[in-house]
């Protein structure tokens, strides 16, 4: 039976991807005018263009076109970057030199922010459900509704404000370059990653808070109460047993969130990541480039989606435990 | 001095706006040891807050008010936090309704039932893990030895009521506190859950406090009762002296609106002159189920060639447990769940099979009442409106015909003309049921569908529902298939009965046939598991043949020979199980589906 | 009772005169919001007001360039240049010496016009597609549901960067964008309410009445799904003006000259190293906005869904 529900679980994930990559390539294919075009710019003569389009294979039907790419992506084969824009250095590099680095960064970054924000805020969510309607959990609860309602960049804005420009304490610029020791690299990346941190607290444990709650409001809770159970032994035993599914599931989906979430941050601390690249790549409409960024980014949330919804069949004792 | 003293209660609802509702005041009692108290009460008589102010707990958004509720001498309600927990579990259990809910899902039974025990230092874990195994067995619970091992959700229903009676028992309290635990039963399981609670109840020593609205489990059960309404005691005395002799006018109109055990004796033959036109309505080998296989075939068969007529003018009372197929039967009726193999036929000419290809006209006349008025009222429409939509769209009328009409409704199901303008969250239960008949009658129907409608009421709201029914059908000629799980009901209202089970017809016939031998044995079972409103009924119950063999069972629809032949006393292996039972004919319009012959079952009838 | 009432019951039906039926539920409580939605109202109707008149009340034009120096401080400005060039910016200037509350009170219209417009353009595709999949049967649900997961399956970001890297970014196309971004999150919440209702007993009494799809949706369908999703609308807006923003502070969003406040921090990012108040003043503005229709939809939903249980043990 669970069996059965991972695979048919497997099978919408591997069917969302090819959506996906269609979606993605579909992309291209509304420009108006072709790679080609865009490529060559004023300069195109009809010879030329034709050259370009028979070099990149721009001649052939869609369909075909679409299987080639979908191939090629499969085997990190990613082409050619179409312009030359800032900090790539000229058209025509290969896609996977300009990303390679670049991802590298990015994952740094989240997995720091990840290590960092996902056991402080369940933690966090976990105390406020414990004292429901206490000072603590109506300061953590009016926090966290204030901060999931701002956008990053305000979270961002503000933290340069006071760290960087008031106390002078952290650099607002991060970048990846000539450090001296981890604790150098660190310091260059904590506004970045104490952004994210940010958001990714407020959200995680509003939800791991609501998730304990829903928990403890289940008449079994109400039993153990009148079990004379302690209120440390029902938490611990009673109500995080069942909730550790959706816990699970939550954390899964806010790390699925944090892929666009660095977008913002690195922009904003010009961070050479894969994000920073895809919206500089988007602002000079290099397809190639966007598509791979955008196929990289969204198989990692089609996955990390996945997985929530694979954590919380495993996590089902019903499903666990078949009669 | 007495084990519980009750003392002057005062509990209140307290809302967000500060306003307070009083819902317990001022209840005095007292249990003494080694007795079961009965709380009876119907919903909102604060009968559940009360005997959960033993254990010194209100329900969210209630608190204490005044009083004390002492507990061997100690004031419950301001003892410190910590001796009350240390009190729950050890000295006072709690058995709850719905014990599907109460058990955690992700924790093994043998955890959850020796827990209490454990943590409270009456027992270490192996000690507690041997007691677990013996109530098992006391509780007459399968593969005792396994048991605590398993998930809550592997067992069936009825075998969690009677584990949660382990769970309380294990720690060895001196009070247990039992909320309502069979009334979510069908009635076979609920005499076989009340026997084991008795049973242990009586072997442990333990006092209790049983809370009910149900009379009749009371007197099985009882030692005292304390009957409530609205949060105060009305009478109380012993089981004995409250129900044969009650004094308060209340606990009169609660014995008065229990259905008396069916009986022969009930009912309206059909007459001659009925039978030679045709039935108002008749389903002749319906096939019905849910759901299609990838080959078009149906996945789950809920009904079996069924035949029933409904006579015009007369109630067709349609029993059988919960899963026997009843209520489809009638969505078979209504064209919601079309058949897929058999007719329905109106006046004699055949229906289409669902609701959007048959007339106007056609569904006019079969109106479909559901169980439950809650939900089957839009919150969002006022009564005028609901009451009024049937009369515009089936019969045209607009405008102060149809106003004129729908106050006529009203005073039909005995409503005054003000409920026109409100919603249908302002009325109380019986009173909503009242509207969901109206509506059904503003079609000017010949047959009314009428799906459990008593079921989700207090009894005697209840009553008085089935008295407004009874009074419907002698003023509109209106012909009625009544569908219940409660036999008494049935019997009470019915002319002619139809025993379904695992969606087949079982028996069938005039009530009065019904209800007398020779019965079908699964007929035999339902009749005798009927509670009976006096002491000793249950013992001499369960010492029957029919009940040994059929209680505590589940029903199991098979596709090959008889479906009740794991539950029969009768059973003859090798042909009931390998065939599907003949019809026998016992009479003009009575019939039995059974393998053994008509003079067998006669003897069994009868011993 | 009435007294015709009494007439028709028959004998023995024991009309209640003592003992009562005690009443199902305790009657409604009116909506009543805690002071801290009190102040949120009041904020959320203040940038409402600033969206209608506007241009009448704003000291400057949002484009006008000002002052001849870039983020002045708060307070009065003159030109070091020309004698005599004086003006008063209540805010400071921008990094083009344009008057910053004039901005702000500008891009207010811009904002919050463009992601109401998104916001309504989602509920209209969302909902419909939403109740057709309720209603539909089986298989017309199966099929808008599948696509559907598909896509709300790639970040929204994501999917607003590919869209504006293949078409470019005018404000009607960010409105559909966004618009259909987000029809996808309005489409499961409406299918999950319209579902519901979809299975209640008094939708099956209509059907069984023989009414017809039409009828249902609008009477018994449409009326009890309005509520949550007039609080859902407020939450979707929340996350469009956040969406918006924050395309506009990656400069894909709306394009100068028009003003927009997401798109003012990003130009002044660099004023925050001179203390200029240009990039902070539109992070308020929207930080005020959203919170404050976060905490009306929080006492709204608390109200409907109750509050939690107070005491624990």
């Amino acid at each position: 039976m669970m069996f059965r529900m991972i695979m048919r679980r497997l099978g919408i994930g591997v069917v969302t991807l090819w959506v996906v990559s269609l979606l993605m390539f579909a992309g291209t294919e509304i420009l108006p005018g072709d790679v080609a075009e865009i490529m060559l710019g004023q300069e195109a003569t009809p010879e030329s263009l034709a050259a370009l389009r028979g070099k990149l294979g721009l001649d052939k039907p869609a369909a075909l076109r679409y299987l080639e790419w979908l191939g090629d992506m499969a085997t990190f084969d990613l082409g050619l970057s179409l312009a030359g824009h800032s900090g790539t250095g000229g058209g025509g590099a290969t896609i996977e030199v300009l990303i390679g680095a670049r991802l590298q960064n990015t994952l740094l970054l989240s997995s720091i922010v990840a290590a960092i924000s996902v056991p402080l805020s369940v933690t966090l969510g976990l105390l406020a459900a414990m004292f429901p309607t206490s000072l603590y959990d109506r300061t953590v609860t009016f926090t966290t509704l204030c901060l999931v309602a701002v956008p990053e960049f305000f979270i961002a804005t503000m933290l340069v404000l006071i760290l960087a420009v008031q106390l002078q304490w952290l650099p607002s610029i991060a970048t990846m370059t000539d450090f001296e020791s981890v604790w150098d690299m660190l310091r260059s990346l904590s506004l970045p990653i104490l952004t994210l941190c940010f958001v990714l607290l407020a959200q995680m444990s509003r939800m791991t808070r609501a998730a304990v709650l829903n928990v403890m409001s289940s008449p079994y809770i109400e039993m153990a109460i009148l079990k004379g159970v302690p209120r440390r032994r029902i938490i611990l035993r009673h109500a995080l047993f069942n909730a550790i599914g959706p816990i699970v599931n939550i954390i899964a989906l806010n790390l699925a969130y944090l892929v666009s979430g660095v977008v913002i941050v690195e922009v904003i601390f010009a961070f050479p990541g894969l994000a920073k690249l895809m919206v500089d790549g988007v602002q000079v409409r290099d397809m190639p480039l966007v598509q791979a960024c955008g196929m990289i980014f969204c198989a990692t949330y089609v996955v990390l989606i996945l997985i929530s919804d694979i954590a919380s069949i495993v996590s089902n004792p019903r499903l666990r435990h078949p009669k | 001095m007495a084990l519980l003293e009750v003392d002057d209660l005062h509990i209140e609802a307290r809302s967000e706006q500060g306003e307070v509702l009083p819902i317990v005041k001022g209840v005095s009692f007292e249990v003494q040891r080694g007795e079961v108290m009965a709380l009876i009460g119907e919903s909102g008589s604060g009968k559940t807050t009360i005997a959960l102010s033993s254990l010194g707990y209100t329900k969210p958004g209630l608190e204490f008010a005044g009083g004390e509720v002492r507990l061997d001498g100690r004031d419950v309600i301001t003892m410190p936090s910590l001796e009350r927990r240390d009190m729950r579990g050890r000295k006072v259990a709690y058995l709850a309704q719905s014990a599907a809910a109460t058990f955690n899902p992700a924790l093994t039974i043998g955890e959850q039932v020796t827990e209490s025990a454990v943590l409270h230092g009456i027992l270490n874990q192996e000690e507690a893990n041997r007691r677990a195994e013996e109530l098992y067995r006391t509780l007459e619970l399968p593969d005792p030895d396994r048991l605590g091992r398993r998930y809550p959700h592997q067992v069936s229903g009825g075998q969690l009521q009677r584990l949660m009676a382990a769970m309380a028992l294990c720690g060895k309290p001196d009070l247990l506190v039992l909320d309502e635990p069979t009334t979510a039963l069908d009635v076979t399981t609920q005499i076989e859950v009340l026997k084991a609670f008795k049973r242990v109840i009586k072997e442990e020593g333990s006092a209790a406090i049983y809370v009910t609205h149900d009379l009749s489990v009371v007197a099985q059960i009882a030692d005292h009762i304390v009957v409530l309404y609205a949060g105060e005691v009305q009478e109380m005395g012993t089981a004995d002296d409250v129900i044969s002799r009650p004094t308060h006018d209340y606990t009169r109109r609660l014995m008065a609106a229990v259905r008396p055990p069916p009986a022969a004796g009930q009912g309206d033959a059909a007459s001659e002159e009925h039978l030679r036109d045709s039935p108002a309505l008749e389903t002749r080998k319906v096939n019905a189920g849910y759901g299609r296989k990838l080959d078009g075939s149906v996945a789950m068969k809920v009904l079996f060639d069924i035949d029933v007529s409904i006579e015009r003018g007369q109630v067709v009372g349609v029993i059988g447990e919960s899963g026997c197929g009843k209520s489809t039967l009638a969505r078979v009726m209504a064209g919601l769940t079309p058949a897929f193999a058999g007719d329905v036929l109106l006046d004699g000419s055949r229906l289409a099979a669902s609701v959007p290809e048959r007339e106007r006209d056609e569904l006019r006349k079969v109106q479909f009442v559901f169980q439950m008025a809650d939900t089957a009222l839009n919150p969002k429409q006022r009564i005028d409106e609901i009451i009024g939509r049937p009369i515009e769209f089936y019969l045209g009328l607009k405008g102060e015909a149809k106003r004129k009409r729908v106050l006529d409704l009203l005073d039909m199901v005995e409503l005054p003309y003000e409920f026109a303008g409100r919603y249908p969250e302002e009325l109380s239960g019986g009173q909503k049921q009242r509207v969901n008949l109206a509506r059904a009658l503003a079609a000017d129907p010949e047959v009314l569908l009428c799906d459990e409608v008593t079921s989700a009421l207090d009894t005697i709201v209840g009553a008085n529902v089935i008295q407004l029914l009874r009074s419907l059908k002698d003023r509109t000629g209106v012909s009625f298939v009544f569908i219940s799980h409660d036999l008494s009901t049935v019997a009470s209202f019915a002319d002619e009965i139809v025993v379904l089970y695992a969606g087949r017809v079982v028996e069938k016939g005039p009530v009065d046939e019904v209800l007398s031998p020779p019965f079908h044995p699964y007929t035999r079972l339902l009749i005798s598991s009927v509670p009976e409103l006096r002491v000793g009924w249950m013992e001499e119950m369960l010492a029957t043949s029919t009940a040994q063999a059929g209680i505590d069972r589940v029903v199991q629809i098979t596709e090959v020979g008889c479906p009740y032949y794991d539950r029969c006393p009768l059973a003859v292996p090798g042909t009931c199980n390998e065939h599907t039972a003949p019809e026998r004919r016992i009479a003009e319009r009575h019939f039995i589906e059974c393998h053994r012959e008509i003079e067998e079952l006669v003897r069994f009838s009868h011993n | 009772m009435t007294e015709s009432v009494a007439k028709v019951a028959a004998p023995g039906t024991v009309v209640g005169t003592q003992f009562e039926e005690l009443p199902d539920a305790p009657p409604k409580r009116k909506l009543k919001f805690t002071p801290v939605g009190k102040v949120a109202i009041s904020i959320v109707c203040f940038w409402l007001v600033i969206v209608v008149i506007g241009p009448w009340i704003s000291p400057y034009h949002e484009a006008d360039l000002i002052a001849d120096d870039s983020f002045t401080p708060s307070g009065e400005y003159c030109s070091e240049w020309e004698e005599g060039m004086c003006s008063f910016h209540v805010l400071g200037t921008d990094y083009l010496g344009r008057d910053v509350l004039s901005r702000i009170i500008y891009g207010a219209r811009t904002t919050i016009g463009v992601s109401f417009a998104a916001t309504v353009l989602a509920y209209i595709i969302g909902v419909i597609f939403g109740i057709a999949a309720a209603v539909g049967g089986s298989k017309l649900d199966m099929g808008l549901s599948r696509v559907n997961d598909a896509f709300i399956s790639i970040p929204h970001i994501m999917m607003g960067l590919v869209i504006i890297a293949a078409v470019g970014s005018t404000i009607p196309i960010l409105i559909v964008t966004a618009g259909c971004i987000y029809a996808t999150t309005v489409f499961r919440i409406s299918r999950a309410l319209a579902l519901d209702v979809m299975v209640s007993d008094f939708v099956e009494s209509a059907r069984a009445r023989g009414e017809g799809l039409w009828w249902i949706i609008r009477r018994e369908i449409l009326p009890n799904i309005a509520m949550p999703l007039a609080t859902d609308f407020g939450l979707r807006l929340v996350f469009i003006i956040l969406f918006i923003s924050s395309l506009s502070f990656l400069g894909l969003g709306v394009q100068p000259p028009d003003s927009d406040w997401g798109s003012m921090v990003k130009e002044n990012l660099q004023g925050l190293v001179y203390g200029s108040l240009s990039p902070i003043a539109p992070a308020i503005a929207i930080a005020t906005l959203t919170i404050s229709i976060n905490l009306i939809v929080d006492d709204v939903s608390a109200h409907a869904g109750g509050r939690l249980a107070k005491r624990m043990l």
